[in-house]
């Protein structure tokens, strides 16, 4: 039985690979119908509140569904204090297991020098009546860390959700 | 409406934790709480769609600029497929290297060694029908890093795939076959396993070389299976 292929850190010049206009997952010019376009920034921080200024951060999301025109992915290459800024369509919610429904979200992934693996989290939005009963969500018993999750509104069609890697405040990480 | 079919745990060994002593930017980028157990949805047994004539294929990463670059020229390729050796078809491979003196075409790269405008070091191919991929570079060399005293890379090419569905989502490196450097390598050596650690050094393969042009090196890529593994399945072992 073949097993899977181990993991090692992207390093620090992985912007070989970058492409500024990955991080607009509507370049290619998807339908109205598809969907809102919004926006979605923040920013990385390490264990000592430094910025994280070389990650990759990638979005992916099921909804509205990739086709040609909208790859569901994108890639943002954070700056010297460590933001990002991605350009997408809003999701929709989608099934969860069983009967259940998940409020619509972002899946993230992190990936920098220093992450000998990537980090998986995700990204809702405030304000979703969804999120109450998210099963994700709503498996989170303590408020604070829940809140690691939820995209706050920061002005028309924006929102924003700031990630700790490590410390008070540490972000909710994701084993899948 | 049935849920999708999860990608298995990954066996214990194979994969580096975040937490890694040796290797100081683990530090204060690892997070001290343990990571969320998620039960998998579309979210995770899903993934990109990138449609390859919008994503175009950058198969040579020699000749993307107006002159050869320098160093040895090399092969690379292998068959990519899950943990129950099935190919991953038409799937979108990203790689990108140093030049043949251990530099970077990046800013940010500040070792003392020759640029070479000749090789930009990016490079993009997808997998065909049955998982097999391709593409010609030349031999990086290696590089000095500030990890600890007289730290130096292992000669290496960053691998990024993306498979079926976004947990199969993998960042790697290539290594190449008798370097010394492996032996003394953080990075790697972050991989308890040694047959893990072992698969991700690339082979020889005359096959793959071409006669008066270029030595061919075979990396074979695996990504998570789904469902259950066979032993789960059958009860018998
Ligand atoms: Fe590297």
């Amino acid at each position: 039985m073949p097993v899977a292929t181990a993991s090692q850190t992207i390093g620090p010049y992985w912007h070989l690979i970058e492409h500024a206009e990955m991080a607009d997952l509507t370049r290619f010019g998807p339908g109205e119908e598809m969907g809102e376009r919004i926006t979605v920034t923040g920013r990385i921080t390490d264990g000592a509140g430094a910025p994280v200024s070389d990650a990759a951060v990638e979005i992916w999301q099921a909804s509205p569904p990739p086709d040609d025109r909208f790859p569901g992915y994108g890639r943002c290459a954070t700056d010297g204090e460590g933001r990002f800024r991605f350009v997408t369509l809003r999701p929709e919610p989608v099934p969860g297991l069983g009967n259940q429904t998940q409020a619509p979200h972002l899946s993230i992934v992190l990936l920098a020098r220093g992450l000998m693996t990537a980090l998986r989290t995700r990204l809702y939005f405030a304000g979703e009546a969804l999120n109450e009963t998210d099963p994700l969500l709503a498996s989170i018993e303590d408020p604070a860390e829940r809140a690691t999750l939820v995209a706050q509104p920061a002005g028309p069609g924006t929102w924003t959700l700031d990630i700790r890697l490590q410390g008070e405040g540490e972000t909710v990480f994701l084993e899948v | 409406m049935s849920d999708p079919v999860p990608f298995r745990p990954f066996v214990a060994g194979t994969q580096p934790p975040l937490d890694h002593a040796a290797y100081g930017s683990t530090h204060l980028r690892h997070p001290k709480r343990a990571l969320r157990r998620l039960p998998q949805t579309v979210s995770e047994t899903t993934g990109p769609h990138f449609a390859p004539a919008l994503f175009p294929a950058i198969g040579d990463l020699t000749k993307q600029a107006a002159g050869a670059p320098l160093g040895e020229r090399i092969i690379v390729g292998g068959r990519v497929t899950d943990e129950d050796g099935r190919p991953v078809p038409n799937t979108m491979i990203e790689v990108w290297q140093a030049n043949a003196a251990g530099r970077y075409a990046h800013p940010r790269d500040t070792h003392d060694a020759p640029a070479d405008p000749n090789f930009p070091g990016e490079g993009r191919v997808f997998t065909d029908a049955d998982g097999h991929y391709r593409f010609v570079s030349i031999k990086p060399g290696a590089y000095p890093w500030r990890n600890h005293h007289n730290a130096w890379r292992p000669v290496h090419i960053h691998f990024s795939l993306f498979g079926s569905g976004f947990a199969q989502r993998l960042i790697t490196q290539m290594y190449f076959p008798g370097d010394p450097l492996l032996a003394l390598d953080p990075i790697y050596h972050g991989v308890a396993d040694a047959g893990a650690r072992d698969r991700l050094v690339s082979r020889f393969d005359l096959d793959l070389t071409e006669p008066e042009w270029a030595l061919g090196y075979r990396f074979d890529i695996v990504l998570r299976g789904r469902g259950a593994t066979p032993f789960e399945d059958g009860g018998h072992h």
